[in-house]
């Protein structure tokens, strides 16, 4: 087998490969690009974007965990304005392709004044929709856990915006496909999936939880079967494309999660263990395609038999 | 910051809980004294950050020195010369020796001890004549004394016990030179009760190194941020050195 294509096209824009680092693991960008060119990216999404800055949770908000970590930073971020003014123009100087816009609120019409905002932005290329975060109180996930109110905020962000948008759904659910059908039908382009498990450990010493928050985000490779079965369920119930992601870190890792059905993937955790993850799984892929006989990556999705 | 794989040229023990280990390896990203390494270990999914104590870049070789509290370092602490580790070097923005004066004073205490190390070098080396405090609670606990003292004589260097086992009696605030305010400016490193107790008591500025739990060592998580008088900091990024002016004590 010679050269393999590991293009896909997502939501209309065409991905060098699917390989795209995850909010909260990759901040703006730039920071990264001190370490490797990371226009190698097929895109990334950048952390998580609220109307007003936040500093987020007390520390500590980091656990370690059997194959992966808790977090609870709590969408610590600088507020839509300075990211628009401040956090975009870094990222120009060393991305040239399409950055996905990741958005998070406390009600409806923040979500969409917020994503509204972005949307004007040259360099967004998609709106991920956070109805997911499991580290705040009165808005993320429980926006996300009921179908209704995920219907709700895509329908109202949809208003307000002309880019694709993608709702990054949560596993804390009972039935992810009625959540992920809501979206669907109220507007979606597409659907990521899936965020962090909510999770806890406790210090044997202290007796106390390791977060100060008591709970937090479960991730890593310990969360990739969860992942696999989720983007499978939903991959086979809606049209829209769909991203996956969750305890992905490596090459062969990305391809089981496109024969699941996912378009593009998502790299978390990875990228915070080691700073090179996703380049290091972006080089890898060729060698991974030709072992399986994959010569076009886009054929793959939901290939599963 | 460079990632590299790094050779463990020794291991040993210091005392019943503090061990120090060398690694060899690429060493160029290591460019100030207070700056830490962050540690993978098989079978754990965090790396551990653990601040330098020595640093030899004729030989290529990072010296570090770490207390065995969980997992991780009880993990480093059973690996033998010759085994391989993958580090991540260069983190942090440690401390900035242009701003110290003629004879700063370096108070270290337990765990916090190291960082002052390869400081007291750097200092020694740009010419200028050191107090260097050192705090433990109690006798069987030191170590790195004799490191200190064959600085030579433009380091004077006084132990502080809490329990009065060795040295002097007391919190490293008791020790003559942090009563006399004999000094230019002062750098300290150790538990965050002590930080606070230096910070109250010092009469020059100064730069404090802080510890949090983090998730990259990096900047890219946020996992381990604060508040301070001039905006949030990441500890692993913007820190862990801080000026004394933009602490913002909480808790």
């Amino acid at each position: 087998m010679g050269e393999v294509n590991t293009e896909v096209t997502l939501c209309g824009v065409t991905l060098d490969n699917p390989v795209i680092p995850a909010s909260g693991t990759f901040g703006y960008g730039y920071e990264f690009a001190e370490l490797y060119d990371i226009n190698c990216l097929g895109t990334f999404s950048f952390k998580g974007t609220t109307r007003e800055p936040r500093f987020g949770n007390p520390t500590p908000r980091i656990a370690e965990c059997t194959a992966g970590m808790i977090n609870a930073v709590g969408l610590q971020n600088p507020g839509v304005e300075k990211v628009i003014s401040e956090e975009l123009p870094k990222l120009k100087k060393c991305f040239r392709k399409k950055v996905m816009a990741n958005v998070s609120g406390f009600s409806v019409e923040e979500y969409a004044e917020t994503a509204g905002m972005l949307d004007k932005e040259e360099q967004v290329g998609w709106i991920e929709i956070n109805v997911s975060c499991p580290n705040v109180h009165g808005g993320g996930m429980s926006f996300g856990t009921c179908p209704e109110a995920a219907a709700e905020v895509t329908a109202a962000v949809k208003k307000e915006t002309s880019k694709p948008i993608l709702l990054k759904l949560s596993p804390n659910v009972t039935d992810i496909v009625s959540v992920a059908k809501a979206c669907e039908d109220a507007g979606a382009d597409g659907i990521s999936l899936i965020n962090t498990l909510l999770g806890m450990r406790i210090d044997l010493r202290t007796r106390r939880p390791v977060i100060a928050n008591t709970m937090g985000g479960f991730s890593g490779s310990a969360i990739f079967p969860v992942a696999v079965r989720m983007v499978y369920q939903v991959a086979r119930a809606v049209k829209i494309p769909v991203v996956g992601m969750g305890g992905v870190s490596s090459a062969e890792d990305v391809i089981e999660m496109m024969l699941a059905g996912a378009t593009a993937v998502e790299i978390g955790a990875a990228n915070l263990v080691n700073p090179y993850a996703s380049r290091d799984i972006i080089n890898d892929l060729p060698r991974v395609m030709k072992k399986y006989g994959i010569g076009n990556l886009t054929d793959i999705i939901g290939g599963i038999r | 910051m460079k990632q590299g794989i790094f050779e463990i040229s020794a291991n040993e023990r210091l005392t019943e809980c503090v061990m120090k280990m060398t690694l060899l390896g690429d060493v160029g990203a290591v460019n100030a004294p207070g700056q830490f390494i962050n540690i993978r270990l098989d079978g754990l999914f965090l790396r551990r950050p653990i601040s330098v104590f020595d640093l030899d870049t004729e030989n290529g070789t990072v010296t570090i020195i770490y207390k065995i509290v969980g997992k991780g370092t009880e993990q480093m602490s059973r690996m033998h010369a010759g085994e391989k580790l993958d580090v991540l070097t260069g983190l942090g923005n440690g401390y900035d020796t242009e701003i110290s004066g003629d004879h700063p004073v370096l108070i270290g205490g337990g765990v916090g001890v190291p960082p002052m190390y390869l400081l007291a070098k750097r200092l020694l080396a740009e010419g200028k004549s050191l107090s260097v405090v050192l705090g433990f609670n109690t006798k069987k606990e030191i170590f790195c004394e004799e490191d200190f003292k064959a600085l030579g004589g433009k380091a004077d260097v006084t132990v502080m016990t809490v329990d009065g086992s060795y040295g002097i009696k007391g919190f490293v605030t008791d020790a003559p030179v942090m009563k006399n305010g004999d000094y230019t400016h002062f750098y300290t490193c150790g538990p965050e009760p002590m930080l606070r107790a230096v910070w109250k008591n010092t009469v020059t500025d100064g730069q404090l190194s802080f510890e949090e739990r983090m998730g990259c060592g990096f900047g890219a998580c946020m996992g381990c941020s604060c508040k301070t008088i001039t905006g949030y900091k990441r500890i692993c990024k913007d820190g862990p050195v801080m000026r004394k002016g933009e602490i913002l004590w909480e808790k």
